[in-house]
């Protein structure tokens, strides 16, 4: 999570959960930052650390559960070109190269000059207490397009990575835990509506 | 395919809707052959329970035949199969612990936005209970899509009756739970709040769990008959004081254990009951809590309470002073139908448990929403609907209901 203790941090909360802007220590403690507003959020994942981790670093494995990613393709040495829904019937692209990569434990990245949407983060993945499996932790550092009332615009049309991220890391954990990902659609049609 | 669908409160059609199709690989589809009312179905009838959408497929108590199956599915066409009413992965922390009703998998990702800031956590998934709960189409149909079917539905052996075995899927598994969260010791006088199936199968099993008195508390006549024949004392709480007789009927001691089978929607004129009554109508509070309180303060020291009753949202002039200088334990909880399903259907193929004398009226589906204002208007008599959808739909069927 990138959580730099300082003196003043009188706790061991994670920073994304601090009631101050802590945004400046996230940055420091990621290889090259982009971005402004903070996003983290960790979720429990009943699978071992390695089979998470490897599904992760294939990036193109990514837009099975982050429902507004279109697609991730490997455009060589290691970067990956992004295509996002963004509010309003419209797209997004960057590309992305990997900044920091410690096998079975963290991946972090960091969005190319040119990115429509700036924006940098690590996933981390750590053994569960108590034999629980894994916990994956995701922090996302990010410009928000059009700034504050851009968010507020995706918010409002759920496209804010605040809530994508909640989401996409809960789509996550279903299809490494039950091999699918959980809909209450009634007919086909009906789910690749919602998709 | 035909089926029951909410249209607001007090509004409940049979319509033709798209049949359901498979979708994940752990899907199966089932043939719905018996389907049930639930105690609980009449929240949502009522109105009490929000996220619901107009169109939405009510039923959760339901068994059938599978005509088809996924991949990933370990049923095969034409078992028969009882379906429990939580929808579990069977491969998370939570199921691994047999918490089956806490499963943190079968919840859309989306709808787990709507319980989280009220309860902390998401919800567990159930079929026909809101958007809250997973917005899935519920059994009141012909045929109903059941995710992760190699996990809940239990196998039904040829030649034992639907009616026998239907109660399976909710209302009997609730009953032993509440029991068991009462854990009762020998000896022990165990007070049941609300005779209803679930208050009438926790009667069942306490006293299959050792317990050495049980008595019934409701207002209904009819269904305090039924619980004294299973050999339950009564209480009439229109005509007596129950807290007085409950004192008077334990030598002042108070039951070992007490268990709330009302929830949300307590009947009865009591001054707590009145203000919550008037707090859910202007939205100050959800819930009509009347029969918890009761049932923490008349509870001996150190006793057990349980409580299986449905709450949904905050009470106030909760007795949490009475809970603790007592020293009381509260067990709760939506049902882990699964972990209780084998071990019950054997209970019920030796006839340690009675299901059917419940089932007042079968009817065919289509009749469906005459069931529902049954049900909700004479609670003496209409103890359990049960919907057949394959069930001819003449005149003198009707008639046979007795009830109109």
């Amino acid at each position: 999570m990138g959580d730099t203790q300082t003196s003043q941090r009188s706790d061991d909360a994670p920073l994304s959960t601090s009631k101050d802007d802590r945004r400046e220590q996230v940055r420091a403690a990621l290889v090259d930052p982009k971005g402004d507003t903070l996003v983290g959020k960790t979720v429990t994942i009943n699978r071992p650390r390695a089979e998470l981790y490897a599904f992760w670093r294939d990036f193109t494995n990514l837009p099975q559960f982050m429902e507004n990613v279109v697609s991730v393709e490997p455009v060589g040495e290691g970067r990956t070109h992004w295509t996002v829904k963004a509010p309003a019937g419209k797209t997004v692209e960057w590309t992305s190269a990997v900044t920091e990569d410690q096998p079975d434990q963290s991946i972090a990245w960091a969005s190319e000059e040119g990115a429509d949407v700036a924006n940098s983060g690590r996933v981390e993945f750590r053994d569960a207490p108590g034999g629980r499996g894994t916990w994956v932790s995701v922090t996302i550092l990010y410009d928000p397009p059009g700034g504050v009332i851009g968010k507020v615009i995706a918010k409002m049309f759920q496209r804010e990575p605040a809530i994508q991220a909640r989401r996409d890391l809960r789509r996550f954990k279903q299809l490494m835990e039950t091999g699918e990902i959980a809909t209450s659609a009634f007919t086909r049609q009906q789910h690749e509506e919602e998709m | 395919m035909r089926a029951l669908t909410w249209h607001g409160k007090h509004d409940v059609r049979v319509d033709s809707v798209p049949d359901p199709e498979i979708i994940n690989p752990r899907d199966a589809i089932i043939r719905i052959t018996s389907t049930a009312i639930c105690g609980s179905d009449l929240h949502l009838y009522d109105g009490y329970i929000p996220s619901m959408k107009a169109g939405d497929i009510l039923g959760h108590e339901f068994m059938g035949e599978v005509v088809e199956t996924g991949a990933g599915s370990t049923l095969k066409k034409g078992m028969r199969v009882v379906v429990p009413f939580t929808i579990s992965c069977g491969s998370c922390f939570h199921c691994s612990k047999h918490q089956y009703s806490a499963c943190d998998n079968e919840l859309p990702a989306d709808n787990q936005d709507i319980a989280q800031p009220i309860y902390g956590q998401p919800m567990a998934g159930l079929f026909g209970y809101s958007h809250m709960t997973g917005g899935y189409a519920g059994g009141q149909a012909e045929y109903v899509r059941v995710p992760f079917s190699d996990v809940g539905p239990i196998v039904i052996p040829d030649g034992v009756d639907d009616d026998k075995v239907l109660f399976l899927s909710d209302i009997l598994p609730t009953g032993w739970m509440a029991a068991e969260n009462a854990q009762i010791e020998p000896g022990d006088t165990v007070a049941v709040w609300g005779c209803g199936p679930v208050g009438l199968f926790a009667v069942q099993s306490a006293f299959l769990m050792g317990a050495e008195r049980v008595i019934a508390i409701d207002h209904f006549p009819h269904r305090l008959e039924l619980a004294a024949r299973f050999g339950a004392e009564t209480i009439n709480y229109e005509q007596t004081k129950t807290y007085d007789a409950l004192m008077e009927m334990t030598g002042g001691i108070g039951p070992d254990a007490c268990i709330d089978a009302v929830g949300l929607e307590a009947h009865g004129f009591f001054a707590d009951n009145v203000w919550d009554q008037i707090k859910v109508s202007t939205f100050l509070g959800t819930d009509r809590a009347h029969s918890i309180r009761q049932a923490i303060v008349a509870c001996r020291k150190g006793g057990r309470i349980s409580m299986p009753a449905v709450y949904g949202g905050f009470v106030d002039k909760f007795p949490l002073g009475a809970l603790m200088e007592k020293g009381l334990t509260l067990k709760t909880g939506q049902t882990h139908v699964q972990h209780y399903l084998p071990a019950l259907l054997n209970a019920v193929m030796e006839d340690k448990i009675d299901t059917t004398f419940l089932i007042s009226h079968r009817m065919p589906l289509e009749d469906a929403a005459e069931g529902y204002r049954l049900f909700h208007d004479h609670q003496n008599e209409v103890t359990k609907v049960v919907l057949k959808p394959g069930m001819d739909r003449s005149p003198n069927e009707e008639s046979r209901h007795g009830i109109q």
